[in-house]
């Protein structure tokens, strides 16, 4: 299974957060921490693998984002590009040629994405296009709700 | 869907700070506003409030007082406040905290929603952050679930399944029933989480697995499908028809093919289609492949799938794609055990990967070189291995020299060999060396005494060029102290003669011994070696003694010591300074399965003064009568006579320390000082008259043999000389009779001991 999923800036700023286990808010700081060092002094054209702990943390850079995941020993790391790649696309359908603005004024919106490609550490969807519907729908479920909401009672 | 205006405006307030004590200042003020919007009541606000804080809350500040407007939030009836609710509860709360335990309620509530993406959250909040009571409680419910719902709940309560498996494992048999039946759904995300959910159950459990076995075939056709199927725009990706799930399918055949014929025969077909099929131009084909072949090399496949699925890795190692090379590697170093030969052909590869850029690929190349070094490739490898260490970074240096000492020790084609190759890594890495290489390197250098006069002479040039690497350091100056009258001698057959003087091998040990670059311990082999030389040499007597009686005051109390104590052999003993610096013999070693090419044990090369040999050296030596004449003595004993080698073998090392016999007389001018170190092991007193004691203590004991060591020692004024001992045992009952002689103050003693009762260990 996935362990967590974090996104940061080349500055070491978190931009998003998903953990798949419960961790004290010390600990995970203390992941946050180690993480951004790691994958932040690795040198650009190097193996997008690395080891920390009984782990492998698969990183890749997008733009000025990094996605950085953490997975278990038995899992297949090149499968882990390709998850980080699903997301990346989905976000990208989603905001419309995303770049890191999107995901940091809306980061509720990238965690509902992600957490109907995802759950519990592992993958929920396969297809790109139900994921998509269902954001949609969601969305839409949303709004009309909220319409009906501040709609004046008489 | 729109905007949250309020939580936009905050995030721009936050991010137009110019500096942190501006940022915590908007943020503070931001945080009270929404404490106290929690406080009101519902005006309609409160998703955009709860948002605010969970940006907060990333950016690394406390936000634990939004838990309780979470339960609020997901206990209302507004979706938009729903979702913002379990979202913040899946940040803010984890199972640890008591406020989870109040949200059971409405996730029970929500489960059974008659809206599916309310359902959803539900789902979703309980598989990311469900405690082992929530999970107990709601199992049923997702039970239920799992059998009659739409395909988006399926997928979800599947996995949610998984997720109450991993927190309450006996929970796994309520799920099996509803995850056989998931197999035969068409839609992939429901698939896709009924095979996630069988590999959790059958992991867990073995008889799960038993059972499962039966889903081989039906598995088999799900992957067909995808394999042969013509294009699938909804799953498809770069050619590949959805590659997630047929990483899993591959993934749960592994595991029910582990050791089992059956099974394994039922899937290897589907291995080579897949295998032979896929597409590895691009990253997420060579996913497939990878996962194919680990699933071929970990299941009872027939040999020629293996082989090609070594192929596949060997292709892998010649991909440009750096990622992919670091998986070949790892996958081989898994098995290059089981599948030595078929790794071996792509040694060349291998080897060439020693120099990648990348530090991880790096790494991996040099396990694997290391696991590939056999007795016919050893020559060419080592090059490599050289070659490698001379370049290799810094994190990576110890790990290589320790792999090359082993991979020299164990295969050396000569001894020449084994000890230049072992001077190249010290050369190149000696800081990176671990302490036994000193020695471990001294004795292999004793061990081969053809070519003390080459090793000196290529130490002494090493010495020469370089004093900064101490373990080479060591070794060196060992060695001249050792062989230094082999250096100057001048003609060596292995190297080109070059003429050293007493003054030049002088001059280079006090550098060394001057120089702020050594640390201490290799100062104390200067000195030492120094002091050897002053028997060795025969004109520059007097530079040693001044050389010594200068570190007699020196401040490190290590080189003061030695240097009191060779001042005195020059001074009172004189007499005895020849045969205290004579050569060293042979140092013993118990370390199996050494195969130097060409060695062969050698015995005492030099005799004592004082003729004590090791019992085993010893019994040989003696006529064969004596030895049984011992024998006969222990006349409980009505075993046949042991051949002189097999007594040798019971009766392993008996060392008696020579500090106790030639240096026993040493030791009387220091005072009497106590040979005898402290030993653990309980002793007994076996023998002692006039002032010559023997004790015995049991160390070891393993199923072939037990170690016994006897230690003698003098308390008497006088010298003793030619002692000599010899021990017998029968068989059988751990007895031992002991004789020695020795001559005392002018007057030879022989004696006879038995003993009956060993010390209990």
């Amino acid at each position: 299974m996935m362990r967590f999923l974090l996104l940061f800036s080349r500055q070491g700023k978190l931009r998003l957060q998903k953990w798949f286990t419960p961790i004290p808010e010390r600990e995970k700081k203390k992941i946050i921490r180690d993480m951004t060092t790691m994958v932040l002094a690795r040198q650009p054209r190097s193996c997008n693998f690395l080891h920390w702990k009984d782990l492998k943390i698969i990183y890749k850079r997008y733009a000025s984002l990094y996605f950085c995941l953490a997975i278990e020993n038995q899992e297949n790391e090149l499968l882990a590009l390709e998850v980080i790649h699903r997301y990346v696309e989905l976000l990208d359908k989603y905001f419309g040629n995303v770049c890191e603005l999107d995901i940091i004024f809306n980061f509720e919106k990238a965690y509902f994405i992600l957490d109907e490609f995802l759950l519990g550490g592992e993958i929920q969807e396969t297809s790109k296009q139900v994921v998509n519907r269902c954001i949609e729908s969601s969305d839409m479920l949303q709004e009309t709700m909220e319409e009906y909401m501040s709609k004046p009672a008489f | 869907m729109s905007p949250s205006v309020p939580l936009q405006e905050m995030i721009r307030a936050i991010r137009s700070a110019r500096t942190q004590c501006e940022e915590r200042g908007v943020i503070q003020r931001e945080c009270a506003a929404i404490r106290a919007q929690f406080r009101q009541a519902d005006n309609g606000g409160r998703s955009h409030n709860l948002a605010k804080l969970l940006y907060v809350h990333m950016l690394g500040y406390p936000a634990h007082f939004g838990q309780m407007e979470c339960v609020r939030m997901i206990a209302s009836p507004r979706y938009s406040e729903k979702r913002v609710g379990y979202l913040g509860a899946m940040m803010l709360l984890d199972e640890k905290q008591d406020a989870s335990l109040l949200i059971t309620n409405s996730i029970k509530n929500d489960l059974s929603h008659s809206n599916q993406y309310v359902q959803s959250l539900a789902l979703c909040t309980l598989a990311c952050m469900g405690s082992a009571e929530m999970c107990r409680d709601l199992a049923p419910e997702i039970d239920r679930l799992l059998r009659a719902s739409n395909s988006y709940i399926k997928k979800k309560a599947a996995l949610c399944a998984v997720h109450i498996v991993r927190k309450v494992h006996e929970l796994g048999e309520l799920f099996a029933p509803a995850a056989r039946s998931l197999l035969a759904e068409k839609n992939h995300g429901v698939l896709h989480g009924a095979v996630v959910l069988i590999t959790e159950l059958c992991e867990r459990n073995p008889e799960t697995l038993e059972r499962f076995r039966k889903t081989v075939p039906d598995l088999v056709q799900i992957m067909k499908g995808l394999v042969i199927s013509g294009y699938s725009p909804e799953h498809d990706v770069a050619g590949v028809s959805d590659p997630f799930l047929q990483v899993r399918i591959l993934r749960l055949l592994r595991i029910l093919g582990r050791n089992n014929e059956a099974a394994s025969d039922a899937m290897n077909d589907l291995l080579a289609q897949v295998a032979t099929n896929t597409d590895s131009t691009k990253t997420v084909g060579n996913a497939v492949l990878y996962e194919t072949v680990l699933t071929v090399l970990d299941i009872k496949s027939e040999s020629g799938l293996r082989v090609l699925a070594v192929n596949i890795l060997g292709r892998f190692l010649l991909n440009n794609d750096r990622n992919i090379r670091y998986i070949a590697m790892t996958s081989l170093q898994r098995i290059v055990g089981t599948d030595h030969n078929a790794v071996q052909r792509h040694r060349g590869t291998i080897v060439d990967c020693l120099k990648d850029q990348d530090a991880s690929v790096k790494r991996r190349a040099l396990e694997l070189s290391l696991a590939l070094v056999s007795a016919t490739n050893i020559r060419s490898m080592m090059k490599e291995l050289l070659l490698f260490l001379s370049s290799c970074p810094l994190e990576l240096r110890s790990q290589a020299a320790s792999g090359i000492f082993n991979a020299a020790e164990r295969y050396a084609p000569s001894q020449r060999w084994h000890i230049d190759t072992i001077l190249h890594v010290l050369t190149t890495a000696g800081g990176d060396v671990r302490d036994e290489t000193v020695p471990n390197l001294i004795q292999l250098i004793t061990n081969t005494s053809e070519l003390h006069c080459y090793t000196v002479h290529k130490l002494y040039r090493a010495l020469l060029s370089d004093i900064s690497q101490q373990s080479l350091v060591q070794v060196a100056c060992w060695c001249i102290g050792e062989y230094g009258d082999l250096l100057l001698r001048g003609e060596c057959q292995e190297t080109e003669p070059v003429q050293v003087t007493e003054d030049d091998v002088l001059d280079a040990l006090e550098t060394v011994l001057q120089s702020h670059m050594s640390a201490p311990a290799t100062r104390g082999f200067a000195l030492t070696a120094t002091m050897k030389l002053s028997t060795r040499i025969t004109d520059n007597v007097d530079r040693i003694r001044s050389i010594v009686s200068i570190y007699g005051s020196c401040i490190d109390v290590e080189l003061q010591q030695r240097a009191v104590e060779y001042n005195a052999l020059f001074k009172k003993y004189d007499h005895m300074r020849a045969a205290v610096l004579e050569r060293m013999p042979v140092i013993e070693k118990n370390s199996p399965g050494h195969t130097n090419g060409e060695s062969t044990r050698e015995a005492v090369k030099e005799v004592q003064p004082a003729k004590v040999k090791q019992a085993e050296t010893l019994l040989p030596q003696q006529p064969a009568n004596q030895v049984c004449d011992l024998l006969d003595l222990l006349g409980g004993s009505e075993e046949p006579l042991q051949s002189n080698p097999a007594v040798g073998s019971t009766v392993p090392v008996l060392p008696i320390s020579t500090s106790s016999t030639a240096g026993g007389d040493l030791l009387d001018l220091l005072g009497g000082l106590e040979p005898t170190p402290l030993t653990p092991a309980p002793t007994v007193t076996v023998y002692e008259k006039s002032g010559v004691t023997l004790t015995l203590s049991r160390e070891k004991q393993s199923d072939s043999g037990l170690t016994v060591t006897l230690t003698a020692s003098n308390s008497t004024d006088s010298d003793i000389s030619s002692f000599t001992l010899q021990a017998a045992v029968p068989k059988v009952n751990l007895k031992m009779r002991i004789r020695i002689s020795y001559t005392s103050q002018g007057s030879a003693f022989q004696d006879t001991v038995q003993v009956d009762s060993f010390p209990e260990h």
